[in-house]
């Protein structure tokens, strides 16, 4: 049975301590980022030429990518291009299977995750780490990610611990972060010293240099892809990035925007295979060019994964990324994913209380706020609408367009609510009145008070 | 139809029109002395000391230490027992040639490295180091400990301008690091030594 966001909000929910600790983690991160951009007095001026650059991507993005490939391939990268997840994981595995390779490690890439990969990779046999801690923490516990920079970030240590001791090995009832960070530490470099291949995620691709910039902060992504002789990253059409000048505004608005770190640790540039090696780059559209063909939506694709949004979003602080059962949870993950299917995923749109906060954060100023109301349009036009929202609307609808009818209704409900029974107004049917209550009902109509006030002060 | 023909014609048909590129902030006017008849002018060294500053806070923020280069010998000669160090740096002697290693693999074993960086940046510590520098990529991840080398008047400011000095396609890889390796998957807690060095140090020379 298909579930609603709503539903799956509610459920974690049942936790109130939880979702209280899940709220003032994420709100914490968030507070982070206000810190470290309060040194920056440029940063709107920044956000603003994130912004231009990526616009000009999308309308020169045919151009870009050609450049990039041309680029890449003379600095011996061997690229591919794939239409969609299919085809993405064909090519991946494609490469692995010419190497004889069995085991390989990951480091995080969201684009795989899109395409599920991992799964796809394991029916063929073939092993598949994650190597990032958060990553790895949830692929023990077979989960999907939470959150796009801290995976797990709603799991508390206890239970990492419990699932360590299970998994790893590590003592039982031990939770010390710095002790599990240990653990895997050992576990993962036996893992990287074995892999015969790594894959990795993009965060920006430059058109001009024909090379990849990945960004970690643990140095996960370069321990795999610096020691196995095939390195295959994965990206999405949108990462080309015209001038590796570009790079500046992108690194300086990513990590301070992702968790407050005025940059991450490592921001790695591979361009060319390391001596004996080989080096893919796998190009996905994956209904991307879709996405750039929706004028009111393409703006999305500006998106660089800082995962803001998320963080500072009041919804997604209380209903945790598995509520939004997509590759990328929160406001961002609500406007990507209609487009993606909108039956499924329309009802994400709704996930929001268009404060706008999301808009305010995001580093490529990307409108998300107004993108959820618009996608509310689309669902609604397009008869996805569910019936709690449907009927409700369509008697408001009727109503609110007839004068007579409005004064009429406006009396009867202020007597009717009066005098109902609770159950009548609090019932199933009011999904509204769930978890709020009506405001006390008013003697009289602002329209009737206004008549009033106003005959009233005329005769003076 | 090919996969790359058909998202090349799907973008060409969907994409919006034209949108210019903007133009990125110009250096701030820092003159150095030197070469090209570059005027030295009065600001500068309090503009470079400014740089410093900010370059030594930001790394003791994200866990640096600083060494200074009087003592980075006596340090490293001093470092654990039995250590297994690389060096890169002229008159740091190492004890693993890396003239004899010829696989990645061989470079699990060791406990401390020394680079030069050619860049430092003062806004976030960040370094540059290339391929030339760490001889095997993987070296300044694999090592338990790291130990990189800047010069004083390879400080700037900003990561624009830091991609205007390195070319990061000169090499088949280069990294810019401002840390040792950490991690806060878990609960969020701060734990450095996620998978590469455990600890940083510069020596700013």
């Amino acid at each position: 049975m298909t579930t609603t966001h709503a539903q799956r909000a509610a459920d974690f929910l049942k936790d109130e301590d939880r979702t209280n600790w899940h709220d003032q983690s994420i709100w914490h991160v968030r507070s982070k980022r206000d810190g470290s951009i309060a040194g920056i007095p440029e940063w709107e001026a920044l956000r603003q030429l994130g912004s231009d650059i990526k616009d000009n991507v999308l309308s020169n993005l045919d151009t870009y990518l050609e450049q990039f490939e041309a680029q890449a391939t003379a600095n011996g990268v061997i690229v591919h291009w794939a239409k969609d997840a299919a085809e993405h994981n064909q090519i991946v595995h494609g490469i692995l299977e010419r190497h004889a390779v069995d085991r390989i490690v990951k480091s995080k890439s969201m684009l795989t995750e899109e395409c599920h990969l991992n799964a796809y990779l394991e029916e063929q046999g073939i092993e598949v780490i994650d190597t990032d801690l958060g990553e790895r923490i949830i692929q023990l516990k077979e989960e999907p990610p939470s959150h796009i920079v801290m995976p797990a970030i709603h799991l508390k240590k206890e239970e990492i611990g419990a699932l360590f001791h299970e998994k790893l090995g590590t003592d039982e009832g031990a939770s010390d972060p710095q002790y599990l960070t240990e653990a895997a530490r050992q576990h993962l470099r036996e893992k990287f010293l074995a892999a015969k291949a790594a894959i990795t995620g993009v965060n920006f691709a430059v058109a001009e240099t024909g090379g990849i910039t990945v960004c970690t902060n643990e140095g996960n992504a370069d321990m795999g892809v610096h020691l196995a002789p095939v390195q295959i990253h994965c990206m999405g059409i949108e990462k080309v990035i015209p001038r590796a000048e570009h790079l500046g505004v992108f690194t300086r608005l990513l990590g301070r925007s992702a968790t407050g770190q005025p940059i991450t640790i490592y921001t790695s540039h591979h361009h060319r295979p390391k001596p004996g090696g080989e080096m893919h780059v796998v190009i996905v559209d994956n209904g991307r060019t879709k996405q750039l063909g929706r004028e009111d939506f393409r703006n999305s694709l500006k998106c660089i994964r800082c995962g803001a949004c998320m963080n500072t979003c009041p919804i997604y602080r209380r209903s945790g990324g598995h509520s939004y059962d997509h590759t990328i949870p929160g406001p961002i993950g609500s406007i990507l994913s209609p487009g993606l299917d909108l039956k499924k995923h329309g009802d994400l749109a709704f996930a929001s209380t268009l404060c706008g906060s999301c808009s305010d954060v995001c580093p490529v100023k990307i409108d998300i706020h107004e993108q959820l109301y618009k996608w509310r349009q689309v669902v609604s036009e397009e008869g996805h609408l569910e019936n709690t929202k449907r009927i409700p609307l369509m008697g408001a609808g009727a109503v609110l367009s007839r004068d007579g009818l409005y004064n009429f209704m406006g009396k009867a409900a202020r007597v009717a609510l009066n005098i109902a029974p609770r159950g009548m107004v609090y019932n199933r049917f009011n999904a509204w009145g769930a978890s709020r209550e009506l405001p006390e009902v008013p003697q009289e109509s602002f329209k009737e008070w206004y008549a009033r006030t106003q005959s009233s002060s005329d005769e003076q | 139809m090919s996969s790359k023909a058909s998202i090349l014609a799907a973008i060409r048909a969907n994409k919006p029109g034209p949108r210019p590129l903007p133009t990125l902030p110009t250096d701030p006017d820092i003159q150095r002395g030197g070469g090209d008849g570059a005027q030295v002018e009065t600001p500068l060294t309090e503009t470079l000391a400014e740089l410093e500053t900010a370059f030594r806070t930001v790394l003791k923020g994200s866990k640096t230490t600083f060494i200074e280069p009087a003592e980075l010998k006596s340090y490293v000669r001093d470092f654990g027992s039995d250590p297994v160090v690389v060096s890169t740096v002229a008159d740091v002697p190492g004890n693993l040639p890396l003239a004899s290693v010829t696989d990645p693999l061989q470079l699990a074993g060791v406990d401390l490295t020394i680079l030069p960086a050619r860049l430092g940046v003062a806004e976030n510590g960040a370094m540059w180091v290339s391929e030339t520098e760490m001889v095997h990529r993987v070296l300044p991840f694999i090592t338990q400990h790291l130990i990189l080398v800047v010069q004083r008047d390879a400080l700037v400011a900003t990561m624009h301008q830091a991609y205007r000095r390195v070319r990061i396609g000169a090499t088949g890889f280069g990294v810019f690091i401002a840390g040792p390796s950490k991690t806060a998957d878990i609960e969020q807690s701060l734990v450095i030594g996620a998978h590469g060095p455990r600890s940083l140090a510069v020596v700013l020379q």
